[in-house]
């Protein structure tokens, strides 16, 4: 199991990665600026509808150890998210604090993507056993619900910013709706054998 | 080169070498001290093979004196739809395009229609080189030495008549040279136009080719507009007709999402685009940015053409 853990650790470093050789062979292209903001977005919703597909494939895939790479992956769309916010502050605008909040405020898109953001802060930060524990697991489900919605805001953002050609904002939306509709579907929360004996009592 | 007052400068002097060669201004600005210096490789130039069709093009006064935008910059980092969507695709995928044999087609409210060859439009004015800005309407901007003569030399071979407000623009949309047709993400063909005084105004372009030679596919090849105090998409490519008309032209943009492109479309930082600030841009090649002039730095020259409008309205 540490082996896996090991591998996709390293397998979630690869688009960072990918930048970083990218940048130093000179292959991001006429607008570096732009292509890096680009990617690291896409890799930020990438990660967050690989978190959210997590307890589909558990439930339906039988494959409960998936669980265990849950927070990993859920980090590293934080992790991929603070990549592009801090393009966009540093590279993008180059910390004219006056023009960022005009953007947060103005443009939907980036009002939308600012808003998801700080949302993933508290997830991230209640994110280890410790805080766990100190919130009780059902505060704690119910506050990492938050996921859902931020999901949604991530999709918005990146349909809003494309200027025409919304296919592949599309394909995000369809992903994580799917994840999203798959979690109203009727699954077994109840143990298997006390389901029988209700059943065997209505007999 | 002695006189400074000289509007006459070679694009090879605006382009300092290094910049031209060798590795981007944001790598040095971001202030990355990597030892990379000579990993970029040489930049791609046209004409090292063979003699340039413009070599030694008229310098034009229109022209202004600042860096050019290095070739490869140019002709990789493109919006054209027909080609797809990404800034990349023209340049992969335009060699499909066929620029010759390739006809002309002026017509509409004139006295003496006619199809054009491209070796006839070669022919038919001296060919200038004129060094413009390009402003993008999605925040970006580059300096690009054109080749072409005034649009004017070609439409007023036409005579147009008094009928004559408007003229549209239409690129070619061939399934089979252009890929990107097969999706409906604008409505096919790519239509562009101008009030008849924007397209006989001195600075609008009839363009044949950059950097002194012929245009390469995903510029537009071979024949196009450039109207460089508007943003980048009123400067039709690939253009196979021209129309005077009566009415305003329906335009792509304009048809595709009205509220966001107006047919006027100049470049204007005071007014934003709905999703987006148009009060600064990114020179390619620059890392910071830069302020957005009106009329892209043109309003010398083409201001007059829009006394008594309100440009927030005919935006």
């Amino acid at each position: 199991m540490d082996f896996i853990k090991v591998a996709v650790f390293a397998a979630c470093l690869l688009p960072t990665a990918r930048l970083v050789w990218r940048f130093a062979t000179d292959g991001l292209g006429a607008n570096p600026i732009e292509y890096i903001t680009r990617a690291t977005g896409w890799w930020t919703l990438a990660f967050l509808a690989i978190t959210l597909a997590v307890t589909p494939a558990r439930r339906w895939l039988a494959m409960p150890w998936l669980l265990r790479l849950r927070r990993m992956l859920g980090l590293f769309a934080f992790f991929h998210a603070c990549q592009h916010f801090t393009t966009y502050i540093w590279l993008d605008q180059f910390f004219d604090w006056p023009g960022v909040l005009a953007d947060i405020a103005k443009r939907p898109f980036v009002t939308v993507g600012f808003a998801a953001f700080v949302l993933l802060v508290p997830l991230a930060v209640t994110s280890t056993n410790a805080m766990v524990r100190r919130l009780g697991a059902r505060r704690w489900q119910q506050l990492h619900r938050l996921v859902y919605g931020i999901g949604v805001l991530g999709v918005v953002h990146f349909w809003w910013l494309v200027k025409k050609d919304v296919t592949e904002p599309l394909i995000f939306a369809v992903v994580i709706g799917m994840l999203l509709a798959s979690r109203l579907l009727p699954h077994r929360s109840v143990p298997p054998q006390r389901q029988a004996s209700v059943g065997s009592a209505a007999d | 080169m002695s006189s400074h007052h000289s509007p006459i400068v070679l694009s090879s002097e605006i382009t300092p070498r290094s910049m031209f060669e060798g590795r981007r201004a944001f790598l040095r600005d971001a202030g990355f001290a990597l030892a990379l210096a000579g990993v970029g490789g040489a930049a791609l130039r046209p004409g090292d093979a063979h003699a340039k069709a413009f070599e030694g093009a008229r310098k034009s006064p229109f022209s202004v004196n600042e860096p050019a935008t290095p070739f490869k910059d140019v002709t990789t980092y493109n919006n054209f739809y027909e080609f797809g969507t990404g800034k990349d695709d023209p340049a992969e995928r335009a060699h499909t395009l066929k620029p010759r044999p390739w006809t002309l087609s002026v017509e509409g409210e004139c006295a003496k229609p006619k199809r054009w060859d491209l070796d006839e439009l070669l022919k038919l004015a001296a060919v200038e080189e004129r060094i413009y800005r390009m402003r993008c309407v999605e925040g970006w901007s580059m300096v690009i030495p054109w080749n072409g003569y005034p649009l004017a030399e070609l439409l007023k071979r036409a005579e147009p008549n008094a009928r004559a407000k408007y003229v549209e623009f239409t690129t070619l949309a061939d399934p089979a040279q252009m890929p990107g047709i097969r999706t409906a993400v604008l409505d096919w063909p790519y239509v562009e136009g101008l009030r008849i005084d924007e397209a006989m105004h001195p600075l609008t372009l009839l363009t044949l080719g950059l950097y002194g030679d012929l245009l390469p596919n995903q510029n537009g090849a071979p024949v196009r507009v450039v109207v460089p105090w508007k943003y980048g998409f009123k400067s039709a490519k690939s253009i196979v007709r021209i129309r005077f008309t009566e009415q305003e032209p329906r335009t792509a943009w304009n048809k595709a999402i009205p509220r966001e492109y107006g047919f006027y479309s100049n470049v204007n930082p005071a007014v934003d685009h709905p999703r987006w600030s148009q009060a600064r841009e990114r020179r390619i090649g620059e890392f910071g940015k830069r302020a957005t002039l009106p009329f892209n730095g043109y309003g010398e020259q083409v201001a007059g053409l829009y006394t008594g409008m309100d440009l927030r309205k005919f935006f």
